[in-house]
Order: structure tokens, then sequence, then C-alpha cells
């Protein structure tokens, strides 16, 4: 008999978890028992306290708020709108109702009975899994160990996982490396080198790799002439060699590659040179198992003699970075490797600059990117944040020092645009005098950030503290952060003015409705993923470790890593704050990408239901280390 | 003792149906069964036209029961190839279909003595009831409501006629099956919810007052 009806409420139903994963049977049961139920705005659905109703509900249109009450205070928990599920949990584990349901606008529900569902649950183990995930993303549950995973398990069994994953593959290498001793000459070396058609030879000893000789050391060092071809290869191989263990993935070769400045690594029994040597992986295995290569744009970057090419090289990346992105590899393997990328860039167009300049610099400067790549999470191409420190320089020097810098910055920042990093609007840049100052002043420059606190200074801290040297002396930049540390020790209430800035943002509850009635302005209806979502992660792992004075971690991801050493007992919650924060910069680079924009506001409308999940599931997390800080600082005064 | 013999030799369901109409029911509006329906006909000639569909879906305290939902299509002899474009519904198509005498059968057996509801109820019950005088029996008993005369009785919207396809926009009920008996009786039921909602925010609204014809908006 045909139901119209019912098919209508199906075809709805389908799309949404965990329905999706019925078979057309079960669903078709479930479709053919709704009750569609019309609320009112401001109506109650059900009450805390109440004894639960024999269904549980779905939202077709509209919006259902959640409320708890604690003592007179009625909180928003949660916003359910389409394709939500609510009022199940105390059905299922026969309680009462912990929330209020209340429609925050009008709102069709569908209303489902339990004991269809019931039957299901106990023949559907993806449906079991769902469920338990989605109580445990709706109802507030300290971080037990028991839980733990379960956060995000709803994700995993929604998405199909059929990705290929070749940058996260076991790399392929040769397992049959051609190897000789160290006291072997260098014309023998170069003739098995020949009868076995490779580019590279080991030499071991013990069977332990001690070195390698690469037809570019033949080329550079005996087609010259420097050494003769009857000496021994010791004379010329490079030791020591690079080792890595058998399971290193492509990708994390890539970077052993690139930030050791190598095309060959040697693998090892145990990854270590004092162990027995299995395989080499040369650059070129990689190229084969992947066409789009960093190391090879890296290597083109080196080549590079004009801005043109860098131009060239930074699309290419942006290739890169969608192909890494389609096929989920993990985003710290993505970012580490674009960083790479964009610093190499950078180094360039410093050189390039330099070149241009009519006079070598007249002291020691370091040129400093700021904000998101100085945080090496930099990954669709943005605006530049860069800043340059140069010794310090007798008075009567400094201005025409400056201005050396100045005009170098100009330069700088010239190249950097036409590769694509847009002028910074609000000119945080190297160019402007404000940021391009000597040690001296740079230190000036923080201690009175710090001890004069007002919203503009905490600002640029925030900004400027999570700087990375991209370019020159190490030591200029190691003396700045330690002014940093001592001004903060001189001036402790600072961290509190910080924390409070680091809970601007409180992350939207159940933001898809609140969101949208929030905001009318230009971006009306889209989230700002960047403002609400990361910054208050990126601003809550800067705060905890300047507190813990840790110096050199300045990556969120990395910040949160050592806080979890320093602070064992928030383990738990470092770690909920580490999937969050990868899902959420994963999120905005897709969005990015498919929108070709920054990523940063995102239409709630163009998500699914498992990426509306996913993006709620990052929230608790937020939510709870903003706790922490307001705690730990003591901002309820202060907010 | 004709009369009574005459009426005795209505069929059992239709004995049934009157039977119906003894028990009191609830004056409230949140006790009262109603059902929305509408029907797919090939012509607006009450005489002349036939049922082709009856859809509908019972309402029962602000909620619409799917499991207690009514669709069925009536084999014809006239047939108006004009009107197929609209409703879809061919002479001989697969769907499985009941002659008017089972379909009216069933259909007086599903409604009881609910309250009717439809968009346009008018021509809707007449339809229904032409098909019962072909099979020698009385008019509908039930109580009805059109949804149509409901809405004027919003403030503003006294001398407004409109169609289903206006209000839907106006109410926000998106258009799902339109032009099917069950899709409209589906919208409809929703429009129902929806207007009572909107004159509850108005006013108090007592029972009665769905079944008001005239607008005394004055004297509620």
């Amino acid at each position: 008999m045909k139901n119209t009806i019912s098919e209508r409420i199906f075809d709805f139903l389908k799309d949404f978890p965990p329905f999706d994963v019925l078979n057309k049977k079960q669903l078709f049961l479930v479709s053919s028992n709704v009750k569609v139920t019309y609320i009112e705005i401001g109506k109650t659905v059900f009450q805390q306290g109440e004894i639960p109703h024999e269904n549980f509900y779905i939202v077709k249109d509209g919006a259902i708020g959640l409320y708890r009450t604690i003592e007179s205070d009625e909180i928003l928990v949660d916003i359910c709108d389409e394709g939500d599920i609510f009022g199940l949990r105390p059905l299922v584990q026969n309680d009462h109702y912990l929330m209020s349901a209340k429609a925050n606008e009008e709102s069709i529900l569908y209303a489902i009975s339990v004991n269809i569902l019931k039957e299901i649950i106990e023949n559907n183990e993806k449906v079991n899994k769902f469920l338990i995930a989605s109580f445990s993303t709706n109802i507030k549950t300290p971080y037990a160990k028991n839980n733990n995973g379960k956060l995000f398990a709803n994700i995993e069994t929604l998405e199909d996982n059929n990705g290929n994953f070749s940058d996260f593959q076991t790399a392929e290498y040769s397992k049959d490396p051609v190897t000789c001793l160290k006291s072997t000459s260098i014309k023998e070396a170069a003739l098995i080198m020949s009868s076995n058609k490779v580019g590279s030879i080991l030499i071991v000893e013990d069977k332990n790799p001690i070195g390698i000789i690469t037809d570019k050391d033949l080329r550079l060092k005996i087609a010259t002439g420097f050494v003769s071809i009857n000496k021994k290869v010791i004379e010329i191989m490079s030791s020591p060699v690079i080792t890595v263990s058998e399971k290193i993935t492509t990708a994390e070769a890539q970077i052993a590659m690139l930030k050791n400045k190598i095309t060959h690594l040697c693998i090892t029994k145990d990854g270590t040179p004092n162990s027995e040597l299995t395989g080499i992986m040369s650059e070129h295995d990689i190229v084969v198992l992947q066409g789009n290569n960093p190391s090879v744009l890296i290597k083109e970057l080196k080549r590079a003699k004009d801005v043109e090419t860098l131009k060239y090289i930074r699309e290419k990346t942006s290739n890169l970075l969608n192909g890494y992105i389609e096929q989920k590899i993990p985003i710290v393997f993505v970012s580490n490797i674009i960083s790479e990328i964009t610093n190499a860039i950078t180094i360039k167009a410093i050189e390039l600059s330099l070149k241009e300049m009519k006079k070598q610099p007249p002291v020691k400067f370091g040129w400093l990117a700021l904000g998101s790549q100085g945080r090496k999470e930099q990954l669709l191409v943005t605006d530049q944040d860069n800043a340059l420190v140069f010794q310090n320089v007798p008075d009567e020097n400094h201005q025409e020092t400056k201005d050396y810098f100045i005009s170098l910055s100009e330069k700088i920042t010239k190249k950097l645009s036409i590769v694509g990093f847009e002028y910074c609007p609000a000119e945080m840049m190297a160019s402007n005098p404000d940021y391009c100052l000597s040690l001296k002043e740079w230190k000036h420059q923080f201690n009175k950030w710090i001890t004069i606190p007002s919203e503009k200074s905490i600002m640029m801290c925030t900004i400027f503290f999570d700087y990375n040297l991209i370019y020159g002396d190490l030591g200029l930049v190691n003396k700045m952060s330690k002014s940093i540390f001592n001004s903060i020790k001189s001036y402790e209430i600072f961290l509190n003015f910080l924390g409070k800035n680091a809970l601007i943002n409180p992350p939207p509850l159940g933001f898809f409705r609140q969101f949208l009635v929030e905001d009318d302005g230009e971006n009306k209806d889209q989230f700002d993923i960047k403002s609400r979502a990361l910054m208050p992660l990126i601003d809550a792992a800067r705060l905890l470790t300047l507190s813990h004075k840790v110096k050199d971690k300045n990556n969120t991801i990395e910040r949160f890593q050592k806080l979890i050493e320093i602070e064992p007992q928030n383990n738990d919650l470092y770690l909920m704050c580490i999937d969050s924060f990868k899902i959420l910069l994963r999120f905005r680079t897709e969005q990015g990408i498919k929108h070709k924009d920054s990523g940063r506001y995102i239409n709630l409308k163009s998500l699914n239901k498992a990426e509306k999940l996913k993006l709620k599931g990052c929230f608790k997390p937020i939510k709870d280390i903003q706790e922490l800080i307001k705690v730990r600082y003591n901002l309820s005064q202060m907010l | 003792m004709f009369n009574w013999f005459k009426k005795n030799t209505h069929p059992e369901f239709w004995k049934e149906y009157l039977k119906t109409f003894k028990t009191k029911e609830s004056k409230k509006i949140e006790e009262t069964r109603f059902i929305v329906f509408d029907t797919e006909t090939n012509g607006l000639d009450i005489v002349k036209d036939r049922i082709l569909s009856i859809g509908a879906i019972t309402v029962l305290n602000n909620t619409l029961d799917v499991a207690d939902n009514f669709e069925l299509y009536l084999k014809q002899n006239e047939f108006n190839a004009e009107t197929v474009e609209i409703h879809g519904i061919l002479k001989d198509g697969n769907l499985l279909k009941y002659t008017e005498i089972e379909a009216l059968e069933k259909f007086i057996n599903y409604v009881g003595n609910s309250i009717l509801v439809a968009h346009h109820a008018a021509f809707d019950i007449e339809m229904v009831n032409a098909a019962l005088k072909r099979m020698n029996l009385p008019k509908l008993k039930n109580k009805s409501i059109d949804t149509g005369i409901l809405y004027k009785k919003l403030k503003g919207k006294k001398n407004k006629h409109f169609n289903l396809d206006v209000l839907c926009k106006e109410f926000n009920i998106p258009k799902h099956d339109r032009h099917t008996a069950s899709g409209d009786a589906y919208i409809t039921a929703l429009l129902f919810l929806k207007i009572i909602s909107k004159l509850k925010q108005e006013r108090k609204v007592n029972y009665s007052d769905l079944f008001r014809t005239s607008n005394k908006e004055g004297l509620i």
C-alpha cells in the first residue's frame, strides 16, 4: 500500500545519523510510526525532572533549546536544529529528563517511539555506537579514562575511511641497498654503483651505516679533480648519515629530508645509526610514490632567481595542500610541510632582497614570522605578519642602521605580497618602523606591553609572542625571549590580563542556531571558525605555556603536548584540546580550499550532519579549558 | 414504518458510522480527533467528476500521527486526460485501486465521528457526499472545518482568500508532494496547527470558535 507521508519522512530521516545506517525495512518501520508535532515558539516539549515520554524527538524544522536549571538559573546547554535528536537518553536509561526542551523557534518535530528504536539498537551495532557517542557529546561528562576517544567516536563511524593515505602509508624503500666498506677505493665504489645502476652507495662498518656517497659527490669532488679516484671512500663520503626506522611514513620521510637538506635516508633496524642497515630511501622513491612533491618544490625554491618563481612555487604548494586535505593526511604533517615551504619562500625572498641591497647588513639581524606563520599553523595563503630585530648599535648609528633594515624589509614584504601573502592591513610588518627595532627597543617595547596592559597591548602580545625566527641570528631572538620572560616575572598580573583575553570568545554552545540570530552583519548565517573556535585554543595554549615559562614552543599542538608533560593531571583535557584543534584546523583548511578564501567564515547551511556534529564535539574542550583558565587566573572577578 | 425499513437497508459500516455519533466527545481542542483530508478529483464538477484518491491524517493534541494516516486510490470509469498533468494519477497506473464503494466504506470507517478538516472543505465534502449519494447513502454527518475560513479569522485576513500554495508560503510549510491527496492532507494538517497556534497568540480560542463560518470577531 502506498504511503506518501511515510515515504516523505523516510526521505528526511535517511540523511541523518543514526537513521542513515538503518536498512530500508527498519527505516520504513520507523518512518511510518512517526508522530509529527508542531511546537510554538517558547513552548516546552518536556521539563527537566519529568518522567520520559514514550517518544524521543528529531527536529524536522526550527530549533529546540535544551536548558538545564540549577537552583534558579536556567542555562542553555545545547540547541538542536534540523536533524538533531534529543530526549533519547532518559528513555534508554529509564531516567528522568535531565534538561528541559523548549522551542527557540516555531518547530516541527518527529516523535519516534523508543520501543521501535530499542529493537533496532539491539540489532545494529553502528546505531548503538552512534548513540553512545552522541550521549557523550550532549551530556556533560568529566574526561574519565573510560570515556576516552568516545567524544569523536561518532565521526569515526560516520566518515568513510576510504581516503588514500599515501603519505600516511609506510614509505616504500629499497630493501637491498648497495654498500661497500670504508676501505673500498672511490674507483671501486663507483664501479659498484655503475654495475648496480644506482646513484648512491652506503659505507658500512659492522653492518651499521656510517656514510654515503652519491652521484653528486662524485661530480663535485672527483670529476673536478679535487680528490683522486684511488683514495678511499672515507675521504669523500657524507657522514654521519641520517637514519630512520623501518616504519617511517612517506610524510615523515619527506620532513626528515627537508629538515636535513638531504636526498637519502638510511633505514636501520631500530632507527638509530648504531643498528643494522636494512634499506635506503631516496627522494626519488618518494617522487615515484606521489607525483606532487614538497622536496622537489623546496629544491626549485633553492634554485629560484626571481620572485615569479617563488609565486609559481607557492601556487604549486596550494595544489599540494589540496591533495593532502583530500587524502585526509594528518593535519600535523600537512602543516609541517606547508610551513617548511612557506619558510623557504620567505628565506628566498630575504636572500633575493639582500642581493638587491647595495651594502651588506651593517649588523646582525633576525627576521621573525608572527601569528599563524610563527606558530606554523598557516595552511592557506593569508596576510603576512612579520617583524625584524637588529643588533644594538651606538646611538649615532641607530637611524642609519634602522633605515637600512626598513628598506630591506620593504623589499622583502613587497616580494612576499607578489608571491601571494598580502600586506597586513594592520601594518604588522617589518617594513613598519614600529616593528623594525633594535634588540634594546624590542625589549623596551615588550616590557611596555607587559607592564602597561591595555586591550591593544594585550592583542599585540598575542601576535608578537608567537614569533618564529625564519632567517638570521638566533642569539638576538633568544635574548628577546629571555627579556619577555623577565618582564612577565616582574609583573605577573600580566598573565591574568592575558587570561582575560583568552576568554573573550566563548565557544558558542550549539551555535548553529544561536549564531544565526546573533549576527545580522555581512557574515550572517556564517560561523567564524577562527575567532570562535581556533583562537580560544591558541590563546589558551599560549597563556598556559607562558605561565610555565616554556620558551621554545610556539606551535599550539606542541604547546599542549608540553603542557601534558608539565601537568599530567590534565592529560585528558589537553589531549582533547589537541584533537579539537586538529579537527578545526583541517576544517578551516577544507572550507578555505572549497571556497577559495581564508576559510574563516563557514556557511553552516553547507555543512552536513556529520560535519556539524564534528564541530560541536570540538566545543566541549574549548569550554573546559576556558573554565580551567578562569579558575586558575581567578578571572571571575575580572570578567 | 417505511422509513424505518429503509434506514435498515443501509450497509453495516454506515450503521457503525452512525453509532459513533452517539458517544459524547470532549469539547477541548487538545482532546479532539481531527481528520485532515484531501481528495484528488478529475474535475471540479460535483455531479460529473469523480474522486481519484483520498489522503488523510489524524491530528490529536497538536500532533500528526503518521501511523494513523489514510491513503487510497480509486478505480475510475470516467477519465479526464487533462487533469492527469496536475495529479499524476493515470487511469491504469500500478497502484492498488479500489472501487468507489470499497473506498468510501474504508474512508467512513476511518473517519468515524472525527472532525473533518480540509482546505476549501466544502468541495471535498461535497465530492464525498456525491459518491455517497450514488450508493444511496445520506450525507456525511461530521462537523467540518475549512482551513481557508479558519485563516480568515486571523487579524487582518478577513477579506483574504488564498489557495494552499500561498498559505504554505506565508506559514513556511515546505510543499512536498503537492497535488497528491496525502501530500496535500499533510500540508493542510500543518497549516491547521499553525493557524490555530497563531489564533491562540491573538486571543483565547475555544473549541466552538473553530466552527463559526461567519467572522464574528467582535463577539469572541
